[in-house]
């Protein structure tokens, strides 16, 4: 497209002036945060007052702060029920729990946020195609602020970004399918997979974004209106919130991977071994349905960063979109930008055919 | 002392006993536990990061193997339909030995399933009342559900004919029969509910066919009894039972038919999907032809093929059928044809390409191979055990002495 002013940006060598880009970290909230923290968070902390055999167990071992302490505080979890179905008091005594454990475990103070959806909220996103760059600085923000798992042996990003190279229906191209040199490399595991998208591929290595003849298409949880994920899960651990985030609970899942084989926007990620989050890197502010540590054995995704924008903030990756490709709102608000965009702009959305109702719209200026 | 505590003892008592190829069985099969336990152990303390398997390709080995002694299970049928719907009385005779295999099928069934779960520790939460069934959401309580019941149907129907001929006490047929009539039907519904866990998936195409569960449901019935003869012949060379030529000879004709039926099946689908192949049909051009150099699965699909056309074609010709040194060694052929049409030619493709079209190949790793050996071993020392039971107390060697 000649003419488009597009940002260049050298992943390679960061440039260190741009400080809402290279500065991003998912404390920065915090502080804002802080003055945000919930009310109903506080509530369930004041109702834990009442304390259950379960946590006076954990407090008392806490108290003396042996290693029994972290044992124990995981043997009360392996008897809680699924969140969706318990009372006030119990989601206070799960949070509790868990704020105890996860501070223990990464010496620091976690928050775990227990806040519920709002009503007259449908949360949705427009993603603007003709101005991704392909800087994947999406997904890194994500990982951060969500504590997914990282390192060579078990990365999760839930967001990808595929590739898509021009020229492919050029005159010499047409009869050669495509693509007609991808997909050779064979084996590799969990982490290291190999292989290529049919439409675009998602392991590009360039120096410079955005690459000559390429255009991008960022894909990951669609939070559909009507989830294949969510119908086929035996244990219901799955479920969709009232402000349309679907979510899971990350302590009630058996890890049978049904979810991973309905979806067809291959959005869902599994803990395949212990998730690798370092102490210093983990984000403290987390929310029960969201970014809170996960453990081995269970199915992740995205959420729209539930822990943000249930306090009416933007998610991580919108906030770090360096070219403002990403757009999130309310979908029952007309004034919102993300309803402006489906108002004005050339909107589509991805597998239509699935009939899964994404709130995830891609659109071009 | 109360005949049901006394037969339980002499039954116990009974399986224990045997002569030095029945101990060199059980404990070859017991080999296999050692692999099995380091396996399970390096599971269960670093999770499933030690399988082949990734976020693209999520199922592998241990759903294939369920899938496919769900077949074996409702194979079972092919014992109890001719003997209590046709009342053919050399099948009829032996009704009993197709329900301890249907029990011992099922029981692997579980233990593969339970290799498969992320978290097997919170298996409960799928318990209806302390947990939360899914149902009827979930296609994969439907299938729990199916198997259970099943797995109950054939215990007591099986343990509760054993126990008659044990006292020498007539059948209540008012509560047998029931059970029988219902436990056959049920066998259709058990491979039918699998066979709908993995079809009712527009995410995976390849899947995604009307013809799944009669595909399923046909080759079980030739998995099944191909089994069944081979186990047949086993119990007549080495033990004092004898089973009749006529119920071998019925069970090779259910093979062969059976086996027509799934090989049309598959030309079927193959003929569909490539005619003109659309993105439809990736997983099983993958699967036939490989995919730009990727092609782990290529040579399974053709020598699964190759298996189960030339089983078939060797079971129609009559003298070859009814030759009793050859018909096991078919009958093998047949049954791991089938086996890798489930697991490599089947369940792994269905993944490959994924929902985004990203070709992903998956291998097994050694631990996926020993939990796997393990689960059938444990499985067939069950069987060997019950069969050795069920013998026993047809042949009037465990009896009610008062």
């Amino acid at each position: 497209m000649p003419g488009r002013k597009i940002p260049v940006v050298n992943i390679s060598e960061r440039p260190t002036g741009d400080s809402s880009v290279e500065h991003w970290q998912p404390s920065n909230g915090q502080q804002a945060a802080d003055g945000l923290e919930s009310e109903s968070r506080r509530k369930f902390i004041k109702k834990s007052a009442g304390l259950s055999t379960a946590s006076l167990i954990g407090t008392a071992a806490l108290l003396t702060g042996t290693d029994d302490a972290k044992a124990n505080t995981s043997w009360a979890e392996h008897f809680q029920g699924n969140y969706r179905l318990m009372s006030d008091e119990e989601k206070a005594e799960a949070i509790d729990r868990l704020e105890k454990r996860y501070s223990m475990e990464y010496g620091k103070k976690v928050t775990v946020d227990g806040t519920d959806a709002e009503e007259g909220v449908l949360f949705g996103y427009a993603l603007n195609i003709q101005k991704c760059i392909g800087c994947r600085r999406c997904v890194k923000a994500c990982v951060q602020e969500n504590n997914q798992s990282r390192g060579d042996e078990q990365e999760i990003e839930w967001i990808r970004v595929l590739k898509m190279e021009k020229g492919e229906f050029t005159q010499e191209k047409l009869q050669d399918g495509y693509p007609a040199d991808f997909g050779i490399e064979v084996g590799g595991n969990a982490y290291s997979a190999t292989g290529v998208v049919l439409e675009g591929e998602h392991y590009y290595q360039p120096d410079k974004v955005p690459e000559e003849d390429s255009h991008f298409m960022p894909i990951a949880c669609m939070q559909c209106e009507k989830p294949p994920c969510v119908k086929v899960c035996p244990v219901r651990t799955t479920y969709r919130e009232p402000d349309g985030v679907v979510v899971v609970d990350y302590n009630w899942c058996i890890g049978c991977r049904m979810c991973i084989g309905a979806c067809p926007y291959w959005a869902r990620r599994f803990n395949w071994g212990e998730p690798n989050l370092p102490r210093e890197e983990m984000n403290p502010k987390t929310h029960y349905l969201g970014n809170r540590p996960r453990m081995k054995g269970v199915v992740e995704k995205c959420t729209f960063c539930i822990q943000r924008v249930r306090h009416g903030r933007l998610p991580a990756c919108v906030e770090v979109c360096p070219v403002g490709a990403r757009k999130f709102g309310n979908l029952l608000d007309p004034d919102s930008e993300v309803r402006r965009v489906l108002a004005r702009k050339r909107v589509f959305r991805l597998k239509v055919e699935a009939n899964t109702y994404p709130k995830f719209f891609y659109y071009v200026d | 002392m109360n005949p049901v505590i006394k037969f339980a003892v002499d039954y116990v008592l009974y399986v224990l006993k045997g002569d030095a190829k029945y101990y060199l069985w059980l404990g070859f099969l017991a080999l296999f536990i050692i692999p099995w336990a380091y396996g399970n152990y390096q599971q269960l303390a670093y999770g499933m990061i030690v399988t082949g398997l990734t976020d693209q390709v999520s199922w592998g080995l241990y759903l294939a193997n369920f899938i496919f002694l769900v077949g074996v299970a409702a194979g079972a049928v092919t014992i109890m339909f001719p003997a209590y719907v046709y009342q053919y009385e050399p099948l009829h005779k032996v009704a009993v030995l197709g329900e301890m295999l249907a029990v011992a099928a099922v029981i692997m069934c579980i233990l593969f399933v339970l290799a498969h779960m992320g978290r097997p520790d919170r298996l409960w939460h799928m318990i209806p009342v302390i947990g939360i069934f899914n149902f009827p959401g979930s296609m994969l309580a439907w299938d729990v559900l199916v198997l259970v019941i099943y797995f109950i149907l054939n215990l007591v129907g099986g343990f509760y004919y054993l126990y008659k001929k044990y006292t020498g006490q007539p059948l209540n047929n008012k509560f047998y029969l029931p059970l029988v009539f219902i436990s056959i039907v049920w066998a259709l519904s058990i491979h039918t509910v699998t066979a709908f866990l993995i079809n009712t998936m527009p995410a995976r195409p390849m899947w995604h066919v009307g013809m799944m569960p009669i595909r399923f449901i046909s080759t079980a019935f030739a998995a099944g009894p191909a089994l069944i003869i081979i186990i047949f012949l086993i119990i007549r060379k080495n033990t004092a039972f004898w089973i009749e030529d006529k119920a071998i000879d019925m069970l090779s004709t259910i093979v062969v038919a059976c086996l027509s039926i799934a090989l049309f099946l598959t030309l079927s689908e193959v003929v569909t999907e490539l005619y003109h192949p659309t993105e439809h049909s990736a997983g099983l051009e993958y699967l036939m032809f490989g995919y730009h150099g990727l092609n782990n699965l290529v040579p399974w699909f053709w020598g699964s093929l190759f298996a189960m056309l030339a089983g078939w074609i060797l079971l129609l010709i009559p003298s070859i059928r009814k030759n009793y040194t050859l018909l096991p060694l078919i009958c093998a052929m047949i049954f791991l044809g089938i086996w890798v049409e489930k697991g490599m030619g089947l369940l792994i493709p269905g993944s490959i390409p994924t929902p985004i079209g990203e070709f992903t190949q998956y291998s097994p790793t050694l631990i996926e191979i020993f939990n796997c050996l393990g689960n059938w071993a444990i499985g067939f020392i069950i069987l060997t055990v019950l069969l050795k039971g069920a013998i026993g107390t047809l042949l009037g060697d465990i009896r009610y002495a008062k």
